[in-house]
């Protein structure tokens, strides 16, 4: 059988050293009666080779973004990645360890982690950061829990401009808890500020505001900071993009009290839409409300340096039914190939991809622009590297006549009501003959 | 310890190339200056080299499961096949976007329909979702669904759950995290569910029963019809935890046991790579009457061929992933799956319930157990002998083990057990293997006679000595300033 070791002479000799005579007599605890009758109905074992094969034709029905010329974000984006990031990633010193509870044996985990949280420090200008969440999804949920345990108040504001499947989990995670959530409506592609102000009072725990917001639209930060911080104790969650941040305002800049958001575009695969990982961020007078692991410097018996998971008092294993969060497993590895990547890039590398980005997203905008019947559906809103276009004929039929030339114009807006409109996003992979191809097929094929 | 990656950076180096822009227009006359940060993110500055020098040194500083046995209680540290890490790599896998149109994403969305109804199989459930993306989201997901059967039958005072004393943390955490409210009950003298306590906790408030079998003693909870019987009859609902779902694989299918609910660990079970703390997977499979509520979308099948399923949208619990939960690490579950197909997987069970009885008879001459029937998967065995007699902690005997090339097992869990240690040691690992550890242990075990002042001090041979965990927390140190 494949990966066990023993042959059936020596599990033999196992058994008779336990003392049974074969199998049955050591599971005796397992009623007969609830045993299962011959074998599961699944498919006949198969060898390395095959299941390569059975793989690969799976593969091959699928149309990857190497493949295709893909404008697909909403959530994820397909940045470029170096080589170097996947052989760390993909050493087994890190792949098959555990989580790092054992600090004595798990020291290359927890100082990548440690360096991970501090490069989100940077990134945003906050104070502490954990070692990640699930997605950006649930780490706004969690954010929103957090303020509750800060300040008590059971009401939050969503903008409307938010992510729609990030508002679905954040409903998932908060129904049943007593939390009320309102939206903030939207006014030509960014939250309404008047009427955020209007619905302010002191009922209000936190206010999200997401910028980039769904459509890839810039919101205005300062402004939130005026609005949301003007009376009570309401606190400011920024769900952010941590490419953009490399040009655009830390949220230190307008005073977030917590930051997070989805992390996959440092150095990781989009994978379908997953693993991704959250990112989580706060001010420091909130450590002890945080969801997840933190790892702290420390120093061994010797006096050396040495790192270990701290304010372990706030998590499940430790507080059980108390505890700030449920989640145990995160999403380490991936967090592992965000600090790499970081690393490999720099301060000078992050920046030029982020405004490699914005650069070229804005110049495809303002071309698209000038072909038939395609609009800014925001003409007014600033934008980082997504953008979303009105269109002369329904997205869906620009989308399929594009797919047969190899080529995803975008995220078919229809999916969220808004049929004539296509959702563009644009990384520093694009060159100019990629966005070129994109322009050439839209005039073509949006015709009536 | 190594310098951290801050310290080695040096102004203007660079370990990246990037495709030069043809746009020369300013970045200002694209976005207004306003959103643009103020100053800089200090991100450290490096060559290739050094990133992978600095990489590589932190690496060997990791204890792996290629390195040496992991003998970690209800983990299920088995092998991790090199073949999935290469086949998951696949651009096809890697590059898709999961909002590509259905008909490019065919083979992706075949093989996770395969994955769920295999699930299905080897649970007994009527049908699985594969979107929660941890064993702890598992359980959210699967008490949602608790309150969503309840809440349609208009039942919403039903906010009590049951869990036993020796239930994982995640257990009750999650409770919290749904909205309901935790009742632990005491575990009987065989370190089973207490019938009578349970009898006396029955009422119409009850939502559901959490239980984890076998238990976190390794051991089959045998009455598990009764308990059944039990919490049907106030219309509650029984929540399988599968973190130990290794010692069950075509032996025993939950769902027709009366379980309703059950969560998977790819990660352990399905020999996903636990990652240094995750990716992991937590799908939830679910019984007939409860197949409305589970999250969408799911992957179903038509003559058009494979797709993303919103029909339950209305009844469903709704989202629990920003997409469609950690796909790659379900492709490495489907090929673990399909390589061992039914008899494959028996013997994983088998393998791993005959090693664990192995290790425990080797080691019980040596340190207490207190429940010495033959277990399932896993055992618990104990550092009080050595406590009383010669002053040395569980803890000391786990950080010894560090010395000897060994991970810890799981140390003071389940909280029932005073000193616990709780020894899995999976089914791939061989007889002379186990054998080794065993030795190790003994030599503990002697040496807590002989030099009791050495255990304090352990381990003595690691990267770092024994770290200081109430500094950590006393002078809180999350991040590292950097000097410009």
């Amino acid at each position: 059988m494949p990966y066990i070791s023993n042959t059936d002479a020596e599990r033999l000799e196992m058994l008779k050293l336990i003392g049974v005579k074969d199998f049955d007599e050591l599971i005796q605890a397992v009623p007969p009666q609830l045993r299962i009758k011959g074998d599961l109905k699944l498919d006949d074992p198969k060898s390395e080779l095959e299941i390569t094969r059975k793989i690969q034709e799976k593969t091959c029905r699928n149309v990857c973004s190497q493949s295709a010329n893909s404008f697909l974000g909403a959530g994820v984006y397909d940045h470029f990645i170096p080589a170097a990031v996947d052989t760390i990633v993909s050493r087994p010193e890190f792949f098959t360890a555990y989580t790092p509870y054992q600090a004595e044996v798990s020291q290359g985990t927890l100082q990548y982690i440690y360096e991970f949280q501090t490069m989100i420090c940077e990134l945003t200008g906050m104070e502490i950061a954990n070692a990640s969440m699930y997605d950006g999804a649930s780490a706004v949920a969690e954010a929103i829990l957090m303020a509750v345990r800060k300040n008590r108040l059971k009401k939050a504001i969503l903008p409307a401009t938010m992510h729609p499947d990030f508002v679905k989990v954040i409903r998932t995670y908060t129904e049943g808890t007593g939390i009320e959530l309102v939206f903030a409506p939207e006014k030509d592609g960014l939250i309404d500020l008047g009427a955020l102000e209007a619905m302010m009072d002191e009922t209000i725990g936190s206010v999200v505001m997401q910028s980039p917001n769904f459509y890839g639209n810039l919101e205005d930060g300062f402004e939130m900071d005026r609005i949301v911080h003007a009376g009570g104790k309401a606190l400011l969650i920024a769900c952010v993009d941590p490419i953009g941040l490399a040009i655009l305002n830390a949220p230190a800049e307008y005073n977030a009290d917590i930051v997070v958001g989805e992390g996959q575009a440092l150095g990781n695969n989009i994978n379908m839409g997953g693993p991704l990982f959250g990112f989580f961020a706060s001010k420091l007078d909130m450590a002890r409300q945080m969801p997840g692991r933190i790892v702290g410097g420390t120093l061994d018996k010797e006096g050396k340096r040495a790192y270990a998971l701290t304010l372990q008092a706030r998590e499940q294993h430790i507080r059980r039914d108390k505890s700030t969060s449920n989640i145990c497993s995160n999403q380490a590895l991936c967090t592992l190939a965000a600090t790499v990547y970081m690393s490999l890039m720099g301060r000078q590398g992050m920046v030029e991809v982020a405004s490699q980005s914005a650069k070229k997203a804005h110049w495809l905008a303002s071309e698209i622009c000038k072909l038939d019947g395609f609009t800014m559906a925001h003409p007014n809103a600033p934008y980082f590297r997504e953008f979303v276009v009105n269109t002369p004929i329904p997205a869906a039929t620009i989308i399929e006549r594009c797919q047969v030339r190899g080529i995803y114009p975008g995220t078919d807006m229809a999916r969220f009501g808004k049929p004539n409109q296509l959702m563009i996003a644009v990384t520093e992979k694009k060159d100019r003959e990629l966005l070129s191809d994109l322009i050439t097929a839209l005039k073509e094929v949006s015709h009536a | 310890m190594p310098k951290n990656i801050f310290e080695l950076s040096s102004p203007g180096r660079k370990g990246f190339t990037l495709p030069t822009c043809e746009i020369d227009t300013p970045l200002e006359q694209f976005i207004p200056a306003k959103y643009h940060r103020k100053s800089i993110a200090k991100l450290p500055e490096l060559s290739e080299l050094d990133v992978m020098r600095h990489f590589i040194a932190l690496s060997h500083l990791n204890h792996f499961i290629e390195k040496g046995l992991y003998p970690l209680g209800s983990c299920t540290m088995k092998y991790n096949p090199k073949l999935h890490e290469a086949l998951v790599r696949h651009s096809c896998f890697g590059n898709i976007h999961p909002y590509q149109p259905e008909s490019t994403l065919q083979g992706a969305l075949e093989l996770l329909y395969e994955l769920q109804s295999d699930l299905a199989e080897i649970s007994g459930m009527a049908n699985v979702t594969l979107q929660p993306v941890a064993g702890a989201q598992g359980e959210f997901t699967g008490l949602k669904i608790i309150e969503a059967y309840h809440k349609a039958k208009g039942n919403t005072h039903k906010k009590k759950i049951i869990m036993p004393d020796s239930a994982h943390g995640t257990n009750p955490a999650s409770c919290t995290l749904a909205g309901f409210d935790v009742v632990e009950l005491k575990s009987n003298s065989e370190g089973r569910v207490d019938l009578e306590a349970l009898r006396a906790v029955i009422d119409d408030n009850v939502a559901g029963f959490m239980l984890t079998n076998p238990n976190t003693l390794g051991l089959f909870e045998t009455q598990i019809v009764e308990i059944s019987e039990l919490i049907h009859s106030v219309d509650g609902l029984i929540y399988m935890d599968g973190a130990n779902l290794n010692a069950l694989l075509g032996i025993v299918q939950p769902g027709k046991i009366g379980f309703d609910i059950l969560h998977f660990n790819l990660h352990k079970t399905f020999t996903t790579p636990h990652g240094g703390g995750g990716p992991g997977c937590g799908p939830v499979g679910v019984v007939d009457k409860l197949l409305p509520y589970l999250p969408v979308p799911m992957i179903a099948k038509n003559d058009g061929g494979y797709f993303f399923d919103y029909r339950n949208e209305a009844t469903s619990i709704g989202k629990v992933h920003s997409f469609y939960g950690n796909f790659a690490i379900m492709v490495r579950a489907y090929i673990y799956i399909k390589m061992l197909g039914a008899k494959g997987l028996r013997r994983v069970s088998e393998n791993a319930i005959i090693n664990a009885n192995y290790l425990m008879k080797k080691l019980e001459p040596y340190y207490n157990i207190q429940h010495k029937e033959y277990c399932m998967h896993e055992f618990v065995a104990d550092g009080t002998k050595q406590k009383k007699l010669n002053g040395v902690s569980t803890l000391d005997i786990a950080k010894r083990l560090l010395d000897k090339g060994y991970h810890a097992p799981t140390v003071y869990f389940p909280l029932i057990i005073p000193e616990a240690m709780m020894i899995e040691p999976t089914e791939t690992e061989s007889k002379q293997s186990l054998d080794a550890f065993a030795e190790a242990m003994i030599a503990i075990a002697d040496e807590c006679e002989k030099d009791p002042e050495m255990l304090h001090e352990a381990p003595l041979t690691t990267p770092v000595r024994r770290v200081d965990d109430v500094r950590a927390v006393k002078v809180l140190d999350p991040r590292f300033e950097i000097k410009d």
